[in-house]
């Protein structure tokens, strides 16, 4: 990649650039700033889209009732229960549980307060889901 | 208690460190050299390793090598430390920089309230150094941002114990001596000899040039047995590996050519350079390979975008690193 190439695409990142690999015009390396590039945000946008649709599919499912407010929380940081009961220290199975509307609404309030410190939200919080997902999708800055 | 750090915003994080903790300790190199010479570069597709249904691409070593061996090769002693418990790892953290040492710690990226929101996965390889702390904060000399930033401690202590695959458990690194004399040299050909080996005598299909066939071969593959989403997804997962901050452009493969090409003055070895533009147009065969890839995921392919196309151009991308690295291979002998 030559410097005069490296990408100046919309960027990311918040308008934080990044730094690239390129040849100079005296076919030397230097590292040159980059807005960033095309492809990659493309890639990246992809991956968020993915991330807003299965938060979009449990959010409704917990509206209807089919599974616990726990479930749009976890889905919302991106977590498997796996994960997320790796980070409560629960087994994956006691977490899959407490995706269940009627299990949930029996837990301890000791083990909600695990949950709730976690997500960084009150035990009230947890209990509920707010008027819509709200999920933080990168923006793309021209 | 602040540490005067040098601080410059790298390309990849871990290299980034690297140079940066070295050339505090007082062996200036720059972040292509300590890439190089950790053999950093590295290829690896393993189909049943899955993160979020997704499997494991990578272009580069496990998190940790980089540092690992570049200290190696340059004789330089290094400490580290895991963890159980935070509270733990806080105190050996400010211990640490009450000494005046600047620490090296792997931290997960989720967590990090700087980071920003269009980079927020789990991901547990980032590497930062603490130089600092100011009350309750922390200053952090992150290296693929351009100045140093500040984090709440709580929210270092998250990162620092982010779960998941490859967990970091707290781990912190530093320097503790250094020797009295270096050869440069002598390391970066022992990084080179290193990368050519994992890249062409890997004894697992899934790495190094075995690996891209093999991923080649699936990648044709994908939207007869996946789907056309699943294979987007796939493809665009792939290209975010290859592409996404932290890897200098093209897979890591234009930083490797800067190391060839800074080692080839360093020992006066002009079949160096020459590999560098060869490394060089690697990468820029890399990048016309996720510029083709993107069209696919966003659903405005040209014609001569299809994974058969693809798979083309990877297989073109992995038989012109084989020769590279054959060639590397007889220089660094």
């Amino acid at each position: 990649m030559r410097k005069t190439e490296v990408p100046q695409d919309a960027c990311l990142l918040e308008g934080q650039q990044e730094v690239c690999y390129a040849v100079d015009e005296n076919g030397r390396y230097v590292l040159a700033p980059s807005s960033g590039w095309e492809p990659a945000n493309i890639a990246n946008i992809q991956a968020w889209e993915l991330i807003r649709e299965q938060v979009a599919a449990v959010f409704a499912a917990v509206r209807e009732g089919r599974k616990s407010p726990l479930a749009y929380h976890m889905a919302r940081h991106q977590m498997d229960p796996a994960l997320l009961g790796s980070y409560v220290g629960l087994p994956r199975w006691r977490v899959r549980r407490h995706l269940r509307p009627a299990v949930f609404t029996k837990l301890k309030p000791a083990l909600l307060e695990r949950y709730a410190v976690l997500l960084k939200i009150s035990v009230a919080e947890l209990c509920t889901v707010p008027e819509r997902p709200e999920i933080v999708v990168p923006r793309i800055d021209e | 208690m602040n540490i005067d750090f040098p601080h410059r915003q790298s390309a990849h994080c871990e290299s980034g460190v690297t140079a940066n903790l070295l050339t505090h300790g007082g062996i200036k190199i720059s972040e292509a050299m300590a890439f190089g010479i950790g053999s950093g570069l590295f290829f690896g597709y393993v189909p049943f390793l899955k993160m979020g249904g997704l499997p494991l691409i990578t272009f580069r070593g496990a998190p940790g090598c980089i540092f690992r061996k570049a200290a190696r090769r340059l004789g330089v002693e290094m400490a580290q430390e895991k963890f159980r418990r935070p509270e733990r790892a806080r105190e050996a953290l400010d211990r640490l920089l009450a000494a005046g040492v600047p620490v090296g710690a792997q931290t997960g990226a989720y967590w990090l309230p700087y980071f920003p929101a269009a980079l927020r996965f789990h991901f547990n390889g980032h590497n930062l150094v603490v130089c600092g702390r100011e009350g309750g904060d922390y200053i952090i000399s992150d290296p693929v941002f351009p100045g140093l930033v500040r984090c709440p401690a709580e929210d270092l202590d998250r990162a620092r114990f982010s779960k998941g695959a490859l967990a970091p458990k707290g781990r912190l690194y530093h320097l503790r001596r250094l020797p009295d004399q270096i050869d440069l040299g002598a390391a970066a050909l022992a990084g080179i000899r290193d990368v050519c080996r994992i890249m062409l005598k890997t004894p697992v299909p899934f790495a190094g040039i075995r690996g891209m066939h093999l991923l080649a071969r699936k990648l044709e593959r994908w939207p007869a047995k996946l789907g056309d989403s699943q294979a987007a997804l796939h493809l665009g997962h792939m290209i975010r590996m290859q592409e996404e901050i932290g890897t200098g452009g093209g897979g890591f493969r234009f930083i490797y050519a800067a190391f060839l090409q800074e080692t080839a003055a360093l020992l006066g070895r002009p079949e160096l350079q020459l590999l560098s533009e060869r490394m060089t147009a690697a990468g820029d065969r890399w990048r016309s390979f996720a510029v083709g890839g993107a069209r696919i995921c966003k659903g405005r392919p040209l014609p001569e975008d299809t994974y058969e196309a693809l798979a083309r151009r990877l297989r073109a991308c992995a038989e012109e690193e084989r020769q590279i690295y054959s060639d590397l291979q007889e220089v660094a002998r």
